[in-house]
Formats: C-alpha cells, sequence, structure tokens
C-alpha cells in the first residue's frame, strides 16, 4: 500500500491529488500526515446514488463517539491530532449500513496507514468508506393477492367450507352405499344435529 | 392427522424469528418523537434580506441548531461530539454558520439554508486557553474570519477556511476578551498577566500586525472575568472582589479608576455579578434580588444610573440605522415580563417598554438576545429571544409571546412513570365514540385499504380515524395500561409529565426546592422514586414520586428532598436542604396510605428512614434484620457491603437514623484492576417461572436472585478511549458478587478487551457489551445463571415420594451451587446504552434494546445471545427454537425500534410494563425524546389495531347465508326425491 506524506493536510490537496494523478498513480492512499502535535486522518464517504450535496446528516464517529466528524460537500472528512496506535472509524447515516474501519496509525512510520473493514476484513488501498448494505426499516407491504386472503382465518374458514361441500361428498361417493346407508340409520336413531343437512348433502351428492 | 398438521404449523411460525416490525403508513400511530436543542447559549439573527427568516443558536447540549423565527421550528440541526464543546458561533458572508468548537481548536462553517458543512479548518497552538471569535464584518465583501484559541490568534477566510496569517500572542498572557470596535480595522485582545498586570493587544485585522502592546500594573489586582463596556473601556473586579476597577485604554495608555462596591450596591450580602451588554457602554451589577445599571464615563467613572427592582439580563448591543445603538432589558416582575429597549446613548430615551404576561412559571431571564426589523409604518419593531432559568427558549415580540420552546426536556436526568387517574363513573365512553354508521364506513376503509384499492384522500381518511379511534391521547387509565404520564426531571430543576400517548405536556413545574438559594448555590437533582402508588388501600390520594437531588456536585453536600404530586405537578412536601446523600434505597414495604418506605446513605455512613412517621418506623423495625445495601467506590476499587447496626448516636436525637456497619468489602488491585460498570436487576422487575424447559425434556433452574451485582473491571491503562491501549496490555474481568454475603460467584476474564462496558442485567442472565482489541472489533456476551442445587428434581417419582427440595426456604445466607454458561459474539456498532423490556408478568420473551452511537435504538432478541446455541443444533433444539450459531449478531434493519428516526444524543431507555402482557413500553430519551410500544412476541393477547372486524362481519353473514342456501336447497332436494 502506498501512502503520499504531507505535512499539512488540506483537503483540496487531496482532490487535486486525485485528479491530477489518478491515473500516474493507481493505488492512492490519503490517510494520514504528520503535524506537529498528531497524526491526520482523512477520508472520504461516497454513497452511491446520493448527490454529494445531500450528505448534511453524516456523522463520522472516532473511537465510539470521542471525536464526531462531520462530511464537507464532497463528502470529505477529516481528524486532526490523532495519536499513533489502532483506530476505529465508524460512518452513521440513516437508512446505509457501514462496516466499521479499523485505521492503523504507526508512529514511525507515519506515512503508513492500513485501513481495513472489521466486518468482512477487507483491506482498504484508500479510505474511501462505502455502504455494506441499503437499510429499509419498514416491512414493504404486499399488494393484493389471491394467497394472502386465503392464507388469513376467514379464507381458511370459507375453504374448509368449500371443501365440506364439495370434496367429501365425492369422497362419500366412493363409499359402499350400503354402509352410507348404515351410518344414516345409526345417526338418525342418535338423534345428531345437522344429520338432516348431512343428509341432504350426501343425498343430493348420490341422486 | 389434524394434530400433526398444526405441530407442523407451529413449528413453522415459531421458528421464523419476531421481528417487531411496522410498515410505513404505521409511523405515529403508536410512536411519537419530539426534537430539542438544548438551553441555549449563543443566538445570531439572520433576517435581513432573508426570505426565511431564521435565528442559529448554540446550545449547552452542544447542539448548533437553525430555528424558524416565525414558528421556532427546527430547520436543520448538528449534535457536535462530546468533546467538541461549542464555544462560538457567528454568522459570515451572509451564507454560512461558523462555530468554534473544541476550546478554539474547530472551526467549522455550516451552509446557512441546509446546515451542509462546507469547510472545517483545525487550528493549532501552543497552550491551551479561552477562545474567541470574531466575524468582523457583516458584509459580504469582508471575508475574514478573526478566532482566538490556543494561546493564537488566526485569521480564516471565510470563503475557503484557509488561515490568512496567524499570530502568537505572548505567553503568559491569559486573553479575557477579543473586541472590535465599530466600523474599526484594528482589533483588541486584552487580558491579564498574573493576577495584577493589564495587557492589550492592538492588531491590525487584514495584516495581523501587532500595532501596539501595553500592560500595566494594577494596584489592587483583578479576579473574575473581563466585562466590556465599550471599545476602550473594560471592567473587572479587584482581587479582593470589594472593589470595581475600570480599564481604560485611551492613546495607548492604560488607566485605572476604582470604586468600592458599596458605591454602587447598597447592603450587599452575597456575591455580585457583572452583567455585561457588549459595547454599550454600561454595564449591569447582578446582587441577585436586583440589578444595578452602571455606565463608565470618558475618564473612567462609575456613575449609577438606575436600580431595577428584580434580577434583569441585558442583551448585547444593535446598530441600527443612522448610528443609533440600542440593547434590552428584561427582568420578571411577577408573572410579567418586562422588556425595555433603550438607547445606549441616550439612557433616559426608551425605544420600547412592554409588559407580556407569563402564565407559566419559568423562572427567572438568563439571557436575552435583542433583533431588530422595520415597521411597515418606518418606526423600528424589536423583537427578543429570551433564555428563562427552566431552560425554555420564548420569542418575544410587539407585546406577546409569539412562540415557546420546552428546551428543559433535552437534559433530561431521570424518569419515572405513574398510572392516570381511573375513569370516573357515569361517563360513557360510548357516547364519545362515533355511532355505528360512522364505524361501519371507518371499517369498510380499512378494508379497502388491507386490499390496497383506497384513494390516497381514502387513505389519509384512514389515518386519520386510527390516530382518533385509538383515543390514545385521554387523561384516564385504559384498559391495556398503554395511557400513562411520563415523570421526568430535566437539568434545570423543572419536573415534566408527558402523556404516553401523544407525548404532550400534561404539566410542568420548575421545583421550589432544587432553584438556586442561599445555601444552596448550585443544587442538582438526581433521581425520581417513586414515594406513593395508591391502589388498595388509599385510591383517593393522588401518586406521588420523591425528588431527590443535590446542592453543589459534591458527595458531601448537603441533599435536597421533595415530593411532587404526580396528577397536579405541585410540591406537597418540600423536606428542603437534610443530610448529605450518598445512596437511596427502596425498600420493598409501605405503610398505610401506601407511602414506601426508602432508606437514604449519608456519607456518614448513616441511614435514615422515610418518610418519617411513625408507623414507617415500626414496620422498618420488625425488617431490621433484614436490610442490606453495597456500596461502590469506584475511584478505590472497593465494594462493600452494609447492614444496619442501631440508632444513630448524633447530638440532636433522631430516631429515623439509624447506624451502619460494614458486613463484608471487595478490594480490587488498583494496579491491574479498575471498576468501570457495576449493575444489577431492577428491582421491579418480574420472573414468571424459575423453570427452563430445554430441548429433550431436559430441565434447568434459572438462579433468580435480587442481590446479584455484575461488576466489570479493566486495566487502568486501557480504562481510556478505544486505541490507547495494546491487547498485551489490557484485559477486562467480570464478576458475579452476591451483595449480601459479598460472594464472588462468577469471575470470568476476556484477555485484550477494554471497555466502555454497558451491561443489562435480567432475570438470571447479563448481556454486555465491550470492545475487543485482538478482532478489533465490539463483542456482545452473556452469562446465565443456573441453580444446580435444585438440579435434580427432575426426577418425577422423587417429586410425587417427596423427596424434594422444591419446598426448602431461598435463602441469601445459603452458598448457591450455580452454574454459569457463556458464549460471546460480535457486535458491528458502538453501543451507548443496553435496556430490556420488561413485560407485567414476565412471561413474554425478552428482546435487548440497544442504543447505538448513531442515535438509533435496535431490539434485539434474547434468542440470539443464548449461550446455548451451537454452530449445528440437532433437531430437537431447532423445534425449540434455537439459533444456530454464527459469529456476529444480526442487526436487522426492521428491528430498529426507531425505524428511521434518530434519537439525537441517546442517553437512556426506559422500559415500562403494561396490563398486556404482550406489549412493553419504551422511552427513549437524549436531546430529542422517542416513545413506542413494542411487543417482542407480537401482540398475541391482543387484535392489532388494524385488524378488520368489517371482514369479519362480511364472513361470518356470507357464512349465514349458505348455511341458509344449502339448507333450503337440501330441504328442496329431499322433497323432490320423496316425490319420486
Amino acid at each position: 500500500m502506498e501512502v503520499i506524506m504531507r505535512s499539512r493536510p488540506i483537503i483540496f490537496l487531496v482532490v487535486s491529488f486525485l485528479i491530477g494523478f489518478f491515473f500516474l498513480q493507481p493505488v492512492l492512499s490519503s490517510v494520514a500526515a504528520r503535524s506537529d502535535d498528531g497524526h491526520t486522518i482523512n477520508g472520504r464517504v461516497k454513497i452511491p446514488g446520493v448527490l454529494s450535496g445531500k450528505l448534511s446528516d453524516v456523522k463520522v464517529i472516532l473511537n465510539g463517539g470521542k471525536r464526531v466528524s462531520f462530511l464537507s460537500t464532497d463528502g470529505y472528512f477529516s481528524f486532526n491530532d490523532i495519536p499513533a496506535g489502532t483506530h476505529l472509524i465508524e460512518v452513521n447515516a440513516i437508512g446505509y449500513f457501514f462496516s466499521p474501519v479499523r485505521v492503523d496509525v504507526s508512529a514511525r512510520y507515519p506515512s503508513k496507514v492500513k485501513a481495513a473493514l472489521t466486518e468482512n476484513r477487507k483491506g482498504l488501498n484508500e479510505l474511501v468508506l462505502e455502504p455494506m448494505n441499503e437499510e429499509h426499516y419498514f416491512e414493504i407491504r404486499e399488494p393484493f393477492s389471491i394467497m394472502s386472503v386465503v392464507k388469513s382465518p376467514m379464507g381458511l374458514m370459507i375453504g374448509f367450507m368449500m371443501i365440506v361441500m364439495f370434496v367429501m361428498p365425492k369422497m362419500i361417493e366412493n363409499i359402499d352405499p350400503e354402509e352410507v346407508k348404515k351410518a344414516h340409520e345409526e345417526m338418525r336413531n342418535q338423534g345428531v344435529p345437522f344429520s338432516s343437512l348431512l343428509n341432504g348433502a350426501a343425498g343430493s351428492a348420490l341422486s | 392427522m389434524a394434530i400433526r398438521v398444526f405441530v407442523v404449523l407451529f413449528i413453522l411460525l415459531s421458528s421464523s424469528y419476531t421481528i417487531s416490525s411496522l410498515y410505513e403508513d404505521q409511523v405515529g400511530l403508536m410512536d411519537w418523537h419530539q426534537q430539542y436543542i438544548g438551553k441555549v447559549k449563543h443566538a445570531v439573527f439572520h433576517t435581513q434580506k432573508a426570505g426565511r427568516k431564521r435565528v442559529v443558536v448554540s446550545t449547552e447540549e452542544n447542539v448548533v441548531a437553525s430555528l424558524d423565527l416565525r414558528r421556532g421550528e427546527i430547520y436543520w440541526r448538528h449534535v457536535l461530539g462530546a468533546g467538541d464543546v461549542i464555544d462560538q458561533i457567528d454568522i459570515a458572508l451572509g451564507k454560512y454558520v461558523i462555530t468554534l468548537s473544541s476550546a478554539g481548536s474547530t472551526l467549522r462553517a455550516w451552509n446557512l439554508p441546509d446546515g451542509q458543512m462546507a469547510w472545517e479548518s483545525s487550528l493549532s497552538g501552543s497552550k491551551p486557553s479561552n477562545s474567541f471569535l470574531l466575524v468582523p464584518g457583516k458584509s459580504e465583501k469582508d471575508t475574514v474570519i478573526i478566532a482566538y484559541g490556543n494561546g493564537c490568534l488566526h485569521a480564516i477566510s471565510s470563503v475557503d477556511g484557509e488561515l490568512l496569517w496567524k499570530k502568537e500572542l505572548d505567553e503568559g498572557i491569559e486573553i479575557q476578551q477579543l473586541v472590535q470596535p465599530f466600523g474599526s480595522e484594528l482589533i483588541y485582545a486584552v487580558g491579564y498577566i498574573g493576577s495584577s498586570q493589564f495587557a492589550a493587544y492592538q492588531i491590525n485585522a487584514d495584516t495581523g500586525d501587532l500595532l501596539k502592546y501595553e500592560s500595566e500594573a494594577s494596584p489592587g489586582g483583578f479576579s473574575g472575568e473581563i466585562v466590556l463596556v465599550s471599545g476602550e473601556t473594560f471592567v473587572a473586579f479587584d482581587a479582593t472582589q470589594t472593589h470595581l476597577v475600570s480599564v481604560k485604554i485611551r492613546n495607548g495608555k492604560i488607566s485605572f479608576q476604582q470604586t468600592h462596591i458599596s458605591n454602587i450596591v447598597d447592603n450587599l450580602s452575597g456575591k455580585a455579578t457583572l452583567l455585561q451588554s457588549k459595547l454599550a457602554g454600561i454595564f449591569g451589577v447582578n446582587v441577585g434580588t436586583y440589578t444595578t445599571f452602571v455606565k463608565v464615563t470618558d475618564e473612567g467613572q462609575f456613575v449609577v444610573l438606575s436600580k431595577t427592582s428584580h434580577a434583569a439580563a441585558l442583551s448585547d448591543v444593535l446598530p441600527i440605522s443612522d448610528g443609533h445603538f440600542a440593547f434590552s432589558i428584561i427582568q420578571l416582575d411577577g408573572d410579567k415580563i418586562q422588556q425595555t429597549v433603550k438607547d445606549v446613548e441616550d439612557w433616559g430615551n426608551d425605544f420600547l417598554i412592554e409588559r407580556i404576561d407569563m402564565t407559566e412559571k419559568r423562572g427567572l431571564v438568563h439571557k436575552v438576545f435583542l433583533n431588530n426589523y422595520i415597521k411597515t409604518d418606518r418606526s423600528y419593531g424589536f423583537r427578543a429571544l429570551v433564555v428563562m432559568e427552566d431552560h425554555s427558549l420564548l420569542l418575544l415580540q410587539q407585546g406577546e409571546i409569539v412562540w415557546t420552546r420546552e428546551d428543559g426536556l433535552a437534559s433530561i436526568i431521570d424518569v419515572t412513570t405513574s398510572e392516570l387517574p381511573i375513569e370516573k363513573q357515569g361517563v360513557s365512553v360510548a357516547k364519545v365514540e362515533q355511532t355505528l354508521f360512522e364505524w361501519l364506513k371507518g371499517h369498510l376503509l380499512k378494508v379497502k385499504g388491507t386490499l390496497m384499492l383506497a384513494t390516497p384522500d381514502e387513505v389519509a381518511e384512514i389515518q386519520k380515524i386510527r390516530l382518533q379511534s385509538s383515543g390514545k391521547s385521554k387523561m384516564t387509565r385504559d384498559h391495556n395500561g398503554f395511557r400513562k404520564l411520563l415523570i421526568v426531571l430535566s437539568k434545570s430543576g423543572k419536573i415534566f409529565a408527558l402523556h404516553t400517548g401523544d407525548g404532550r405536556i400534561v404539566w410542568s413545574q420548575l421545583l421550589r426546592s432544587l432553584q438556586k438559594s442561599e445555601g444552596c448555590e448550585f443544587p442538582v437533582g438526581l433521581n425520581l422514586y417513586h414515594w406513593q402508588v395508591p391502589h388498595h388501600h388509599a385510591l383517593d390520594e393522588n401518586p406521588s414520586v420523591l425528588v431527590v437531588g443535590r446542592c453543589g456536585s459534591k458527595l458531601d453536600n448537603p441533599g435536597v428532598l421533595s415530593v411532587v404530586d404526580v396528577y397536579t405537578g405541585n410540591e406537597v412536601n418540600p423536606w428542603g436542604h437534610v443530610h448529605s446523600i450518598s445512596q437511596v434505597v427502596p425498600l420493598p414495604f409501605t405503610d398505610s396510605t401506601e407511602q414506601r418506605l426508602h432508606l437514604l446513605i449519608d456519607t456518614h455512613g448513616n441511614a435514615h428512614l422515610y418518610p418519617t412517621n411513625t408507623e414507617a418506623l415500626e414496620i422498618f423495625q420488625r425488617e431490621f434484620t433484614n436490610v442490606y445495601w453495597y456500596s461502590v467506590e469506584a475511584d478505590t476499587g472497593i465494594i462493600k457491603g452494609h447492614t444496619l447496626k442501631s440508632t444513630c448516636t448524633l447530638e440532636v436525637e433522631d430516631k429515623y437514623c439509624f447506624s451502619s456497619r460494614d458486613l463484608w468489602s471487595i478490594v480490587f488491585p488498583s494496579e491491574s484492576e479498575k471498576i468501570i460498570a457495576t449493575v444489577t436487576r431492577k428491582p421491579n422487575e418480574v420472573v414468571h417461572t424459575q423453570a427452563k424447559v430445554m430441548a429433550e425434556q431436559e430441565l434447568m433452574y434459572k438462579y433468580i436472585s435480587k442481590n446479584l451485582v455484575f461488576v466489570a473491571t479493566v486495566t487502568p491503562k486501557a480504562s481510556g478511549e478505544i486505541g490507547s491501549a495494546t491487547p498485551d496490555e489490557s484485559q477486562l474481568v467480570v464478576y458475579l458478587i452476591d451483595t449480601v454475603t459479598g460472594r464472588i460467584l462468577n469471575r470470568m476474564v476476556h484477555h485484550g478487551s477494554q471497555g466502555p462496558v454497558h451491561a443489562v442485567f435480567s432475570e438470571n442472565w447479563v448481556v454486555y457489551h465491550y470492545f475487543n482489541l485482538r478482532a478489533h472489533r465490539y463483542e456482545m456476551s452473556v452469562i446465565e445463571i443456573y441453580d444446580q442445587s435444585r438440579a435434580d428434581n427432575k426426577d418425577v417419582l422423587k417429586l410425587i415420594v417427596g423427596k424434594h427440595n422444591l419446598t426448602s426456604p431461598v435463602s441469601s445466607y445459603s452458598r448457591p451451587e450455580i452454574l454459569t454458561k457463556s458464549q460471546s459474539y460480535f457486535f458491528a456498532h458502538t453501543v451507548k446504552v443496553v435496556a430490556v423490556t420488561s413485560t407485567a408478568k414476565g412471561i413474554t420473551s425478552r428482546h435487548l434494546l440497544i442504543g447505538t452511537v448513531g442515535d438509533q435504538v435496535l431490539a434485539l432478541d434474547k434468542r440470539f445471545v443464548d449461550p446455548r446455541r451451537t454452530a449445528n443444533p440437532t433437531q430437537a433444539e431447532r423445534e425449540e427454537g434455537l439459533v444456530p450459531l454464527t459469529d456476529s449478531l444480526p442487526i436487522i434493519p426492521q428491528s430498529y425500534v426507531t425505524h428511521g428516526l434518530k434519537v439525537e444524543g441517546l442517553r437512556g431507555i426506559v422500559t415500562i410494563p403494561t396490563k398486556l402482557e404482550s406489549t412493553s413500553l419504551v422511552f427513549t430519551y437524549g436531546v430529542d425524546l422517542f416513545f413506542t410500544r413494542i411487543a417482542p412476541s407480537k401482540t398475541y393477547d391482543s387484535l392489532t389495531e388494524d385488524f378488520s372486524y368489517a371482514l369479519l362481519l362480511i364472513t361470518i353473514f356470507v357464512l349465514l347465508v349458505a348455511i341458509f342456501v344449502t339448507w333450503y336447497l337440501s330441504e328442496k332436494k329431499e322433497l323432490e326425491e320423496k316425490w319420486r
């Protein structure tokens, strides 16, 4: 990984660098520079499909909230006076999930900086943070479908009734007529309610 | 067969993870969200040449916000980081809001219309110092911003934030004021060198050249801040605080004039403070009850102008056209605000005197910001933004309060809840409801909505009907227990009662006992406790809460106690100032009027019993030997257990005071362990059953004890922020300690981990969140505690024969045989706060509520943090609902209870059980407030709100018709058969 060292980190320098030397230097990391009393981490947040001017509610959080940085118009952010060590950067934007990023700032080689996503351990050549996925906070209402009606308790009730009305008689059809007669007689003797109904249904099927 | 089908269905249903998710059109049905900003520190108006008139403010909650001047609504708002305190704000170029923060090291420009950051500039310097911001010209040609911070003066281009020049001021000078007189190109930086030397720099604003430097020793010395009177005149107290010193810089010469304070204010008792009105040529001396205005003449002499009858606040000077300058004095006279806008040149000339009624008690006026406009008749009109003692923000214009913001709610200290009054008999609910026809029409509309046939107009109507029919904002108790009062105590000492239905303020009260008074200079509220919750014996009494506070921030300062009626907000029983309070132990006993007994422990280890009546004393004496409590001394790393000894031996006899003795103590080695978190179970938590049935008919007994405390310690080196320690030198140790016996039940070490630790303790488990330095990711761990002494009670035969120990008494003294299970998972986000849902009977499964660093609240099913999870669960375990083990906890966007909203500056989550077992109320607070209700296992005990009764009726009707038709047909058929 290649890194550029600058004495004073100024964002527009990075931009001009990006534009001017992008083709000459395919791998460019714009992470750290040493100033008198600490290091500086510069980076950029990029959300595909979102205009860079609409990033006013995005926050970049260093080490669990000790420092919060905001994005400038092009999505750039920076943290100044960072001690050497391993740091954690989180991006917080409603509607997107960003993996936290582990950033190593070395004291011995101030220009050497490593960055990696902690969620999938993917190394980053430059500190350009993109969302891992979009977050949809709401269930999507499914459009009206026959299945949803059938699955509802009412649909099940109607379905069950349909089965009783149309399939049951067919099933009875296959049974020996004498046994049906026998069963009918038994039912009559016991005086089961709705027997006449069932009788009627069976009768209609038999006829 | 049917049973088999049912079982399959059941398994299918139970294996799908329950997510308490919402549809987008359900937002606002059972939740509400309120946005606040906090107590305003600075305000800058932007009214000229602007279509939308706005005021930009910065607050003590570290918010910079742009407010609509007509209504007080927020256009945009940013909450800066905790260490990034805003020092000053201003507007530059008419399009940027400039904020100076982090003690003068960060300068940012925000786009005025939309709040997008335009540029950021980091100002470095050699030493920490005060910080000041000057935006010289308000015109669009002036592009330079002067900022002082870290001992250096910086000039920054307001176009792109580039540094134009930098000037380091001499070491040893403590700059007190940075001033640029109106229309001048010069900047004065004045301050002290040592305690008696006054120094002034004169600097060219365009080039940064030091034009002049003067310093002069004052005979009396200085103390406190310098007050700016005019461009060349300053006033401060001398070292003894008995004289006022005026400093005049004229032609490069510094001259002092002194006068005794008694020449200005008579019979001064207490402390006088100076009020600044930038560049008005006058200043105020506030002595608490009244304010004196003093003019400083050209010779530096003090001339007393007038005296107000009440304490007043002063605004900065506002240039109005053709060389006139005005400023405003606001004082509170009973329930009226009196505003006087005066001409700087002519004290007797008042532009405006207004007296405005203020019905609500808001305390004293703390700050005033003045702005002017030109009326249609070309005369001057003034509007004033007023910050009151209760942190509320008012806009005064044309003799009335145009709008009010209750920004005290941005700094909530503690929350408790109360039931609403029972609905009075005789008032029928049915009368309030709509007629049957409207009811049916509403339900038909709902059917249309569910079938997706409704037009947008109808959808809006459905939404309206839903809101109406729920009747959620009524002032009475409801059947499900959803309607309650949230009692919140704010930093300003004001108590609010919020209705859970719509979040409106039912009443609010600035507590007299938490206001500044003699002997109590800086009272702070600490906690709220349920004092009286009448339900059986004293139903006609109103419930009340106990407010505990302290005078000042030190632990041994005297305490403040007060009891507040929850329905009216009146202070029923202000005890006023009492002994110091280091701990409050609510006891599980109540007296005959349902007043709960509380034990207040002072810093000497004495326990004081409240309420102070003989009945309470009697009850307490019965339980005297059973009272135990523990204390944590985080600084020294000691946890101690205490019990009561005897009555106090004080000079004044107090039968409600008891002395205590130490039972046990645990000392953590200070070189390797530092206490960073202690968590206990909520005392009112309900657990439904002790038994936990596992797969394959296994049974385990949860170890449920209210006397357990979870303690987390880290290596002192790693107690700072993340990245400050390496994995090898950092370890996290967690303990489970019994608070009665002091026994350590469990100890576990996480190597290479560090805090901050956020933990929640419920039933028999603890879940805690910490940082794993080796993986450089956050982790969450769970510990579950099981009771082994009952483990052999599984044999049914033994149970029948009676050879079991289920009926043996549970004692806190006995040594428990416990078994702990633990597991850890990665978690993506930083966590600010963790809570757990609570339900009435504890049957419903629990969700963890995790407040993330993004100020959202995530509901995580407890099943994901179950130490029994394995990578390949058996069939039986799967049927039980055990989730296969993954290395990180899932973040399902639909399970954010805050859905698309943010609770900026999230600080706390409170869960409240409802009468409906499935449902729990969730109140989260920070700078914003958010309330919702969630059902961790879905609302299995009630129909959902969008349940379609009409569809049910139609189905029943269709079924009936079908029965009759078939009956008729069969009759007919039978008849035909018989005829045949």
